[in-house]
């Protein structure tokens, strides 16, 4: 008596089966717009991403360097317990924040009102902010159980679309792309925003 | 000693999951439309989410250019289709995670429910996915004894009033807000008990009731929007964060996926990034997109597994036409336009994909003579073509699946339908050009049979078969043959 055959083999025979003679290739236009015309982290850009982020109800803070550090901390003011990824930059967090080294329990995250974090990447076109769990970013429960997301995007971060923005991105990292807070239109397509991930949304841009 | 055929493709497990309604399209539909109610939620529903997706949709000057490498990556995919579910799996296993292969929804389900027992879990938390739904799962996992929680919003009114999804993309679009509070002050425990019906007020109630749930839950279930061969990565997009949620704070995740949601590469996904959100919510970008590769040491789930299906899309990819159903990214902008669906709702289509592309895809996964009512759900106007992200045909699969539908009731009753027996004529008419001249000359006796707006409503028998569900153009006054011999003189 022959092993019957395996799940895998059996579903990869069938479609061998279904699919008969393969001859041709198929062809794929990408005559669609890669990039985007403007210069990465340029005004119109940063334009365009401000309108998005505030048409789906984030909040956005204008930066330079030079007053980073007050507009960071006017934003934290109000921010209540504060949690941040071991890796941000010196300087940024608040004294009081607690800092994530991968041991805090889902309650403890829970307990805290907001987290501060930067991001890898953003397109402009769609408002979308990428974080990649970089030392920067932090473990991706950081970042979804406090209410509060508090997220610093620098003008190199961003480009025009969605094209350049996975261009950026390296697919072995857990990424999670952010465009607004969480929203539902499941009651009467009426959108509601701030449902399970975190309700509020602030963005502080950085631009010279 | 029974001799097991290898490869030949077959359709999904019959008498399990939501792929066959107990009543026929016509049946099911009549009691729809007799509900005003429904119409109502159905109308404003549709309408709303029409403009949306328009008004975004046309601020790309690019998406007619989208549409086609969208369709062309699809394709692609199908063509090499065996090539690239053993790169992903490769890719997957590589990364830390566990694939496995289910012929059908019996096998799906005694995987799942295998993988949730070894954890010792008696629940799972679960995300946005029709595929669980068109296998049964959680009866599956409810006869083991482990309770599943729906969490998106729509599903979890879904399931509270325990009702069946009746829209791909809102599957409580049947709903309105004041039946909704109601449900939730009946089902949901611990519940306000002065919810209104506000939407904010009613969200925020979804949000405390499943806030435990996802803080101690240990096992999560979900599907997949996408899969990346080339990398292994897998991705999910949805609005509420309940995805993100289920994906990131359990310690095993169990992904079920059926096998022809791949794209072969990275490059790919920013096509489709760009159709899906757009067509679906009718937004620029839905609010949370969650990737992941296997696993990522120290964040999410360490023990994930990938159970690819098949339940009948192999079937469905052995017919050359209606392949095209498995380009479908289940984006519901083809229920939205179509004025069937509007009028009828989800559930007069008896299966968890419903309006036009279910009407392409539920017969095929299933065997068309079960779900033979389904192609005709259709007046082939056309609009869900226009509307599809990816240019699926479906009008034209849904006259090939007519027509397959005749030709098979035909073999296997060896008695020609009224639509075989029409086609048999025409087609013997045809072929003489003698007889075709006579004919048509004599078919301008039915326009004594017109009615009104240029239709005739009933034909005599054996063709009255026939126009019970449908009218027949007028025949013109003169044909083409006379008008021609007419305008170019003699032949
Ligand atoms: S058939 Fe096309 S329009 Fe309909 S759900 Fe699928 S992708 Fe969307």
């Amino acid at each position: 008596m022959s092993t019957p055959p395996s799940a895998r083999d059996e579903i990869l025979a069938r479609i061998r089966t279904s699919l008969g003679d393969r001859t041709s290739t198929v062809e794929i236009p990408r005559d669609y717009h890669r990039t985007g015309g403007s210069p990465v982290g340029s005004p119109e850009l940063l334009e365009l991403l401000t309108d998005r982020l505030v048409d789906y109800k984030a909040t956005v803070h204008r930066a330079t360097p030079a007053d980073f550090a007050a507009v960071l901390a006017s934003v934290l003011e109000s921010a209540g317990r504060v949690v941040v990824p071991a890796g941000l930059p010196d300087g940024w967090a608040p004294p009081a924040a607690v800092v994530d080294d991968g041991s805090l329990s889902w309650a403890e995250l829970d307990a805290v009102d907001t987290v501060l974090t930067s991001c890898t990447a953003a397109a402009a076109e769609t408002g979308t902010i990428v974080l990649d769990g970089s030392p920067d970013q932090g473990r991706r429960a950081v970042t979804l159980i406090p209410d509060r997301h508090i997220c610093v995007v620098r003008a190199d971060q961003v480009v025009r679309g969605v094209p350049e923005l996975l261009g950026r991105l390296d697919p072995r990292r857990p990424l999670t792309f952010i465009s607004g807070p969480s929203a539902t239109s499941d009651i009467e397509l009426q959108r509601v925003e701030g449902v399970h991930g975190p309700r509020k949304l602030i963005v502080v841009l950085v631009s010279d | 000693m029974s001799q097991v055929f290898l490869g030949m493709p077959a359709h999904s497990s019959p008498g399990v999951g939501a792929l066959r309604g107990d009543q026929t399209f016509p049946q099911a539909a009549r009691t729809a439309l007799a509900d005003p109610q429904l119409r109502r939620n159905l109308g404003h529903a549709t309408g709303t989410i029409r403009a949306k997706r328009l008004a975004v949709v046309s601020e790309l000057d690019d998406w007619e250019q989208l549409r086609l490498a969208g369709q062309a990556i699809k394709a692609a995919t199908m063509a090499r289709l065996d090539d690239h579910l053993a790169r992903l799996e490769q890719e997957v296993t590589a990364r830390g995670g566990t694939v496995h292969w289910a012929r059908d929804a019996v096998e799906a389900n005694r995987i799942i429910t295998e993988l949730v027992q070894a954890t010792g879990a008696d629940e799972v938390v679960k995300v946005k996915s029709m595929v669980t739904q068109e296998i049964g799962l959680n009866e599956a996992l409810e006869q083991a004894g482990i309770a599943a929680w729906e969490t998106d919003l729509a599903e979890l009114i879904v399931q509270l009033g325990h009702d069946t999804p009746s829209h791909i993309l809102v599957p409580a679009i049947h709903r309105n807000r004041s039946e909704i509070r109601e449900i939730f002050l009946r089902e949901m425990p611990g519940v306000d008990p002065d919810l209104t019906d506000e939407p904010r007020r009613l969200a925020m109630a979804a949000r405390s009731h499943l806030r435990r749930k996802f803080l101690s839950a240990k096992v999560a279930v979900s599907g997949a929007n996408f899969a990346v061969a080339e990398t292994g990565t897998l991705v999910v997009v949805e609005s509420e964060g309940n995805g993100r949620m289920c994906l990131t704070l359990p310690d095993t995740l169990i992904t079920v996926m059926g096998i022809e949601k791949l794209v072969p590469t990275w490059t790919d996904l920013e096509v489709f990034l760009q159709l899906l959100p757009r067509s679906s919510t009718g937004e620029r970008m839905n609010p949370y997109t969650s990737m992941w590769t296997g696993v990522s040491p120290g964040d999410g789930p360490q023990d994930f597994h990938l159970v690819l299906l098949d339940n009948g899309r192999t079937a469905v990819l052995a017919d050359e036409v209606g392949r095209e159903a498995l380009h479908c990214i289940r984006c519901s902008a083809c229920l939205n336009v179509c004025p069937v669906y509007e009028r009828a709702g989800g559930h007069a289509y008896g299966s968890v994909y419903p309006g036009p592309i279910g009407a392409v895809l539920t017969p095929q996964l299933t065997g068309v003579e079960q779900n033979a009512s389904l192609p005709y759900a259709s007046t082939l106007c056309g609009a869900c073509f226009d509307a599809c992200p990816v240019r699926i045909d479906i009008p034209s699969i849904l006259v090939h699946l007519r027509a397959r539908h005749v030709e098979e009731y035909a073999a296997e009753h060896r008695l020609p339908s009224a639509e075989s027996l029409a086609m048999g004529a025409a087609a013997w008419v045809m072929s003489s050009a003698r007889r075709f001249g006579f004919v048509t000359r004599t078919a301008r006796l039915g326009r004594v049979l017109g009615r009104r707006r240029g239709r005739i409503r009933s034909l005599p028998p054996p063709a009255s078969a026939w126009t019970a569900t449908r009218d027949v153009p007028l025949p013109p006054t003169e044909t083409f043959r006379e008008w021609w011999l007419r305008t170019r003189g003699e032949s």
